[in-house]
């Protein structure tokens, strides 16, 4: 396996993981750190791409991933806020009971 | 650390010339990693008796200003008190709460001080004395100096009280509102030097200016007020008085590490000054010309002794202003951040790219070109001072 | 090079995966914080210093921060454990995840990919900060822009509506 290969599979585990994650946890705050781990392993991505792969220009990648970190960390900052405003209405964090606009 | 130039003094040079005589004949490899850990070990040696020295120090300056002599019992002028002080702390009963979170409270003093000790890789000592040069080093500086905030939060949790979970949550609320102007005033001195690497930026502060005055970022408009900037949130950074709520014995025993006690305090404690010598150090390298001499006669001096003496005023400064200034609130500290320090920082960093792009102005344009970056600063300065201490009675001193 | 690779992305994905697996809350976020400091270590290993510093700083620094302060600020009656999630729900989700992985892991596995030799790309920060301010110029401002909005929006939905005036008042 080259390792771009290898670092492709590492990307594509972790969003796996990430993924399962944000799934199984009923906790709004986990959710929100899969979500996280999903961001990150599209970031690897991004790199292996850039460390190993023809590139037009050297900063792409490099460009890109600061990008992405920089709207991880808004969408972080908004969704933590969010979390507080769900805990005032229903004291207490748990998605599945988040229900009040359903049906 | 890169080989010395053979214009260079004996005395600039003799570290270096110590240093491969000892680790010369070994192969490439291993000469390498020899020279690390020779670095490494020196620096830990040399900033852990600066550490014990520094406690005393600051134990006598504070004694003779408050007309007390301080530590005189232990030795000559108190010399081996700092010694008396490890022994104390080595010998002390490591109290650790039943209900407390095994690992995370023996994890966090751990974690606090590998962070903290980190940071002083990427300082230039001297002329060819930088233990790593990276190309992006003060950002590497700052992002260490930044994940030691986790294990304060895991000092605080860990300590299962919540007297010290809401103090080490007021700890952190502190440290992430002086990150903000201390990044922001780091920037204009990136933006004039055009680098990130610190041996870069003592580099673009060569030379004089009019013969006399050197080129360093502090005797410009926009380092004189990111010099004050970066002070004041270091002061903060480090908990150091007036900043010291976190930490205030009269205030909250000892805050988020109340439950420490022995060797763990006593890490806690070396983190703190650890972390003062490593912002002094990068204070005297951005701001204050680094390992330069402020006058060309004065060049037989070397460079890393310079440095010293540049980071032992600077350490000076911040004893003098603990001995010297009241403690302030958790809120005014984080009013002062946001609302005074930020806005400022911000107009620092239009100041300097106005600094920047005036270059080429000459002769009675340079006065200008002062008198407009004076401006910019000091008017907003003064407005948002009086704007914030509105309602706030006029200063009355009455003396004893 | 490949052992390398191989101990950052065990180290990585075990963090994650345990992190995510835990019942307390905050002990999911410190051992998260190691896996984003392992990301930090592919990106210092792949070459690009200044990304992996600006993710030091930004997730272990400010994100783990915020979700810290957000678990503690949303803690009912002491109890920071997860609660109990619906067990179905975990095993459909983790079968959910291999599948993710299957498909992806034999994406990668069945394209060729032309892999170029030798060094990182030389990317120095200085041409790193010519590329942003001036190609992506519109991009960094508009970043600035969201970064601005983000951080109003978040006050304002953290902070809450004022109290309401006691009734009965002059």
């Amino acid at each position: 396996m080259s390792p771009l290969q290898l670092c492709l599979a590492f990307s594509s585990v972790l969003f796996a993981v990430g993924l399962a994650g944000a799934l199984a946890r009923s906790n709004a705050i986990l959710v929100l750190l899969g979500l996280e781990l999903m961001l990150n392993a599209a970031n690897l991505n991004f790199i292996a791409f850039w460390r190993y792969g023809p590139a037009s220009t050297p900063a792409t990648g490099v460009v890109f991933v600061l990008f992405s970190i920089a709207v991880a960390a808004a969408e972080a900052a908004v969704g933590l806020a969010l979390v507080i405003a769900l805990y005032r209405r229903q004291k207490n964090i748990r998605l599945p009971e988040a229900t009040h606009l359903k049906g | 650390m890169s080989a010395a130039a053979h214009t260079d003094s004996f005395l600039e040079r003799a570290p270096l010339l110590a240093r491969d005589f000892i680790t010369g004949r070994l192969p490439e490899p291993a000469r390498w990693t020899a020279n690390t850990l020779i670095t490494i070990a020196l620096l830990l040696a040399a900033f852990g008796l600066l550490f014990a020295f520094l406690t005393l120090a600051e134990r006598k300056i504070l004694g003779r200003v408050q007309n007390r002599p301080g530590p005189n019992r232990t030795g000559w002028f108190g010399l081996l008190q700092p010694f008396a002080d490890g022994v104390k702390m080595l010998t002390k009963e490591d109290l650790v709460p039943r209900a407390s979170d095994q690992v995370l409270h023996y994890l966090a003093p751990v974690a606090l001080l590998s962070l903290s000790i980190i940071t002083f890789a990427v300082i230039p000592y001297g002329r060819h004395m930088v233990p790593v040069d990276l190309d992006a080093g003060v950002l590497y500086f700052f992002a260490a100096g930044s994940a030691t905030e986790l294990s304060i939060f895991m000092a605080g949790w860990a300590s299962h009280n919540k007297y010290a979970l809401l103090a080490a949550m007021r700890a952190l609320a502190q440290l992430i509102s002086y990150e903000l102007p201390l990044l922001l005033s780091v920037v204009p001195v990136v933006l004039a030097a055009g680098t990130l690497s610190t041996s870069g930026i003592v580099d673009a502060q060569h030379g004089w200016a009019w013969g006399v005055v050197p080129r360093w970022n502090v005797f410009t408009p926009w380092g004189a007020a990111g010099f004050a900037i970066f002070f004041v949130s270091s002061l903060a950074e480090s908990n150091r008085s007036p900043f010291d709520l976190p930490e205030a014995e009269s205030e909250l025993i000892a805050g988020h590490l109340t439950e420490y006690s022995g060797f763990k305090y006593a890490l806690f404690f070396m983190a703190e000054y650890f972390g003062m010598c490593a912002l002094s150090g990068m204070g005297v390298t951005l701001f204050l010309g680094g390992w330069r001499s402020p006058l060309a006669a004065l060049e037989f001096i070397p460079s890393y002794g310079w440095f010293t003496l540049k980071l032992l005023a600077l350490l000076g400064c911040f004893i003098w202003i603990r001995a010297t200034l009241p403690r302030l609130r958790i809120d005014q500290l984080t009013r002062l951040a946001w609302k005074f320090l930020v806005p400022l920082a911000l107009v620092n960093l239009g100041m300097a790219a106005f600094w920047a792009l005036s270059a080429g102005w000459a002769g009675p344009l340079q006065l200008a070109r002062w008198a407009v970056a004076l401006a910019i600063v000091a008017v907003p300065f003064l407005l948002l001072g009086r704007r914030l201490s509105r309602g706030v009675a006029p200063r009355t001193y009455r003396y004893a | 090079m490949n052992a390398v690779l191989a101990v950052i992305a065990l180290v990585t994905v075990a963090s994650a995966a345990v992190a995510l697996s835990r019942r307390n809350l905050l002990h999911s976020i410190l051992i998260l914080a190691g896996s984003w400091a392992g990301v930090a270590v592919f990106y210092f290993w792949a070459g690009s210093q200044f990304l992996a510093f600006a993710q030091v700083l930004v997730y272990l620094g400010a994100i783990s921060m915020a979700a810290l302060f957000a678990v503690l600020l949303t803690r009912h009656s002491r109890d920071d454990v997860a609660g109990a999630s619906s067990h179905q729900r975990a095993v459909y989700a983790i079968l959910t995840g291999i599948a993710v992985a299957a498909v992806l892991l034999a994406a990668v596995a069945r394209t060729p990919l032309t892999v170029r030799p030798s060094a990182p790309p030389p990317l120095s920060v200085r041409e790193l900060g010519y590329t942003l301010m001036g190609s992506h110029a519109a991009a960094l401002l508009v970043v600035g822009v969201l970064l601005t909005v983000a951080l109003i929006g978040a006050v304002v939905l953290a902070a809450g509506d004022p109290p309401d005036p006691k009734e009965g008042e002059p």
